[in-house]
């Protein structure tokens, strides 16, 4: 693979880049803690949140056109690694409470309630930030990892993968409802209160992680863009549209696909951890295979294979869902199946197609069919 | 004994006065044995009332029955003359309990006699021993039930009498094994032996703790524990009734199997059809399943409002209602949606998500979020009692009956028909088909008419053994995918292996892992497996290039 870094992005790119992330990382914090609350165009904490948690999610669009827009594998279960990674750094705030819960137990709430005596194995270490950090990508990772090794070596593709790892995420959510998993059963992990000292209820930690989320995401657009624009990318992309065929030009599809399928997984795990203190809980339901369902949507409203499609469609689908489930209620499921049903009929190449096609511009990419 | 059972005993028994001259009474009446018993029943000494209760059951007359309700209903008084009366329901009049005749005097000075817990218990032992001569089994049935519950030496009299007379077997084998309980503390090794050797062979596990503590030798209050042929018999019956328990249950999980298997294959058919023919997996199928529970729900409400005399009948109305409108949908979604996405798979998995989710929402907003209740018709509610321990219930049965007719009606569908020709042909090689001029996108939509109308009948047959809410579909489609990776596509036995293989999978893991592991497990299995064979167990032969 050679280091094509030159051609990362274009200088006009680059500028655009730096510019939005710029603006990502200034105009909220200032609209959040320089303008007083009083003000017309100051933004409240929530939205502080909502938006960092948009960010994280992008990050799992992002996550997904890697594996499913550029190598054509549809996973269905990134919701698992989302939820692991969250787990991770749920754990790690629980454990930063130790002694402060309704018991003053050093164990957390749940397992005091469970008449638990002491911590199980799984749970020492994650006091250590780092130690927490690295488990969240990790854990994922190592899943990833074994599992993709498994189903790549026997070659199931197509909708077989996908409902493969459907069935993996409902696993998973199944096992973390049990309250014997060690988890908190269906509560999950909640109440959490502090991160490295930092209040989760102070403006400024929101913030902080609000500013740790853009750039987080920046990070994994380069990395993603440079990923794809290398020759490794180019693998990825022959694999996508006629993987006999990169077979037979002597490469070994397992290996590309095994290092793009976990490096997903690892983003998703980086997403979940920045997600829940954000968001202040972490369950089981992140996992349920209907999450993981709308997290391959985002990717396809947005138009898969172009990077910054996926973080428009999160931004989009999530946008439209905060203002629809307060508004229309009901009306919501009809809206999101419009959305499934529409966007593969209508818009195969998503909104940065449709912007494509309106400006006639002929970008000459093939293969959209996975 | 539930409270329920102990007043419909007492129903029961209020009945049998009314019944044809016993053959015990006819016994010939000892004369004053049996006022005095009566008598003896209303008497202020608890000690007398207990005395009294075991004569009137030794006398075995059912003319005492009205005593003993009333004394249970603590209408039985005494007057200040010591007779004793019956005060009738309405407590407006009262009669002589021992004569029968009509009491002149008032009836606002009479006295309680002291009934307590002891004699309570006392009375229904002895109620129960007097409907063992009732002349209707189902009754005999109930009151020896209610004997096993209290195996009491005093008892074993009447009981040993009793069965010495009875015919019906199932009172029959009641009676014997709680003789056989009252034996156990015999003082007599022979009896005792005995005793241990019928229940060894009567297959009542309920009875293991007591044999255990035979063995044990726990019980150290006469001699005769410590004998070891009494150890060893009570061992050998312990091992006898172990073996048959295991077997009970082995077979009990063998019927829920089978029940869950049929389930899954219903929900699971189609869905295996379309995606052999199509290559698509159809995500809004398990809605198909919610679209025929609503059709049995809606039909239900029908037929209790209009014809309330046939209510029962709304279950084979709603069998081709489901298959019709779910086929429909699904036909229309075929021609609508799925047919614009042809060669894009993954993209139809997307679509029919979105589908999915407008139809639970529509199903939502017309008949609430909330579950609905579909009854079990008369016919199929209940169950019978196969052996001891395994009671197959009629719902089940009716599933496996329904899906063996599902499946032969699908395979003469698939195999005798020129649809079935088609479908078969265009799901081994859609090009040459379309070659030799079968019109594959109007087999498309029949099939995919087919697979929606089956999973419709699927819902209906889910009525009767679970929730019916708008999530229904959703709890079954990754199980019936599952179904289908394990089955392969193309054959319906591949199918049928699939589902009944996860039904019983899943059955005999859950005493082990409990349920929710149990389905890890599975999950985990299924994806180890499809390493072996990713085709599944029955897959095609031919050649699959890209």
């Amino acid at each position: 693979m050679t280091k094509n870094t030159a051609g990362l992005l274009s200088p006009v790119a680059w500028t655009a880049f730096a510019a939005a992330l710029g603006a990502a990382v200034l105009i909220v914090p200032v609209l959040n803690l320089a303008l007083p609350a009083d003000s017309a165009l100051h933004a409240p904490d929530y939205l502080v949140a909502l938006m960092g948690k948009f960010l994280c999610y992008a990050m799992v669009a992002l996550a997904i056109d890697l594996i499913w827009g550029f190598t054509g594998i549809l996973s269905l279960g990134h919701g698992m690694f989302f939820a692991l990674g969250g787990y991770a750094m749920g754990m790690h705030l629980m454990r930063g409470i130790a002694g402060e819960g309704v018991y003053r137990s050093d164990l957390p709430d749940f397992m005091v309630f469970l008449d638990w005596k002491e911590l199980p194995w799984y749970w020492h270490g994650f006091e250590h930030f780092w130690f927490a950090m690295l488990m969240a990508v990790l854990v994922p990772g190592a899943f990833a990892l074994v599992f993709g090794f498994f189903a790549f070596r026997s070659r199931i593709k197509g909708v077989y993968f996908s409902i493969i790892t459907q069935a993996m995420t409902y696993a998973a959510m199944l096992l973390f409802f049990r309250n014997n998993t060690g988890f908190g059963g269906n509560n999950g992990l909640t109440d959490f209160k502090r991160l490295l000292g930092f209040s989760l209820l102070e403006s400024g930690t929101k913030v902080g992680l609000y500013v740790a989320s853009a750039l987080a995401l920046a990070g994994t657009f380069l990395l993603c863009r440079f990923v794809t624009v290398s020759k490794l990318g180019r693998v990825l992309i022959a694999i996508r549209d006629a993987e006999s065929r990169v077979m037979f030009s002597g490469y070994d599809p397992l290996r590309y696909k095994l290092f793009v399928w976990t490096l997903s997984a690892v983003l998703c795990g980086v997403a979940g951890a920045l997600y829940a203190p954000q968001v202040g809980i972490i369950n089981p339901s992140e996992m349920h295979p209907g999450n993981s369902i709308e997290m391959a949507i985002w990717a396809a409203v947005g138009g898969r294979g172009t990077l910054i499609g996926p973080i428009i469609g999160a931004w989009l689908v999530n946008g439209a869902k905060s203002v629809f489930t307060v508004a229309f209620p009901d009306l919501w499921l009809y809206f999101l199946g419009a959305i499934f049903i529409a966007t593969t009929l209508f818009l195969p190449a998503g909104i940065v197609g449709l912007g494509r096609l309106l400006s006639g511009r002929k970008n000459g990419r093939h293969g959209e069919r996975s | 004994m539930t409270r329920l059972t102990r007043i419909f005993l007492a129903l029961a028994l209020f009945c049998l006065p009314c019944l044809p001259p016993l053959a015990l009474a006819a016994d010939g009446d000892p004369g004053g044995d049996y006022p005095k018993a009566v008598a003896g029943l209303g008497s202020d000494s608890r000690q007398t009332i207990l005395d009294s209760l075991d004569a009137v059951a030794g006398l075995g007359d059912p003319r005492a029955l009205p005593a003993l309700d009333a004394l249970q209903d603590r209408r039985l008084k005494r007057d200040a003359a010591g007779r004793v009366l019956i005060v009738s329901k309405d407590g407006a009049s009262a009669v002589d309990a021992a004569s029968g005749e009509n009491y002149p005097g008032p009836l606002d000075a009479l006295s309680d006699p002291p009934v307590n817990n002891l004699v309570r218990q006392r009375i229904s032992a002895v109620l129960s021993a007097l409907a063992l001569i009732s002349p209707d089994p189902e009754q005999r049935l109930l009151a020896a039930k209610e004997l096993a519950g209290r195996p009491v030496e005093s008892a074993r009299a009447g009981l040993a009498k009793a069965l010495g007379k009875e015919t019906d077997a199932r009172v029959k084998s009641l009676l014997e094994q709680t003789l056989a309980q009252i034996d156990l503390k015999s003082p007599d090794k022979t009896a005792r032996l005995a005793a241990i050797k019928a229940i060894g062979a009567s297959g009542n596990s309920d009875f293991l703790p007591a044999l255990r503590q035979v063995v044990d030798k726990l019980d150290n209050s006469d001699a005769l524990s410590a004998d070891p042929d009494i150890s060893e018999a009570a061992a050998r019956a312990v091992a006898s009734l172990e073996r048959r328990d295991l077997a009970v249950r082995a077979a009990r999980d063998l019927f829920f199997g089978a029940s869950l298997g049929s389930v899954l294959l219903l929900a699971a058919l189609g869905l295996a059809i379309t995606f052999g023919l199509m290559g698509v997996i159809n995500m809004a199928h398990g809605e198909m399943l919610m679209i025929g529970a609503y059709v049995a729900y809606v039909v239900q409400e029908f037929f209790s409002n209009r014809f309330p005399d046939f209510a029962d009948w709304y279950l084979p109305a709603a069998i081709p209602l489901a298959f019709a409108t779910a086929a429909v949908i699904g036909m229309l979604l075929e021609r609508a949606i799925i047919r614009h996405l042809y060669g894009r798979p993954l993209e139809t998995l997307l679509a029919t998500w979105g589908i999915s989710l407008a139809l639970i929402q529509t199903v939502r907003l017309i008949f609430g979020a909330q579950n609905v209740e579909v009854r079990n018709p008369a016919f199929l509610s209940g169950g019978f009692e196969l052996v001891r321990g395994l009671t197959l219930t009629y719902n089940r049965i009716g599933i496996i009956v329904f899906v063996v007719f599902v499946v032969a009606l699908t395979w003469l569908l698939l195999n005798r028909t020129p649809l079935g020709l088609s479908i078969r042909a265009v799901t081994q090689s859609r090009s040459t088909a379309s070659a030799m001029g079968i019109f594959t996108s109007r087999v498309d939509m029949w099939t995919f008419g087919l697979g929606s109308g089956i999973a419709g009948l699927g819902g209906v047959a889910l009525t009767q053994v679970g929730n019916v809410g708008p999530e229904l579909g959703q709890s079954y489609i990754v199980d019936s995918f599952m179904v289908v990776v394990l089955g392969g596509v193309g054959k319906l036995a591949g199918t049928i292996f699939g589902a009944l293989g996860l039904g019983f999978i899943n059955k005999f893991l859950e005493p082990f892992s409990g349920a929710v592991l149990g389905k890890i497990i599975v999950l985990v299995l299924v994806v180890v497996f499809i390493q072996k064979r990713p085709q599944g167990i029955f897959a095609l032969k031919g050649r699959t290039a890209d």
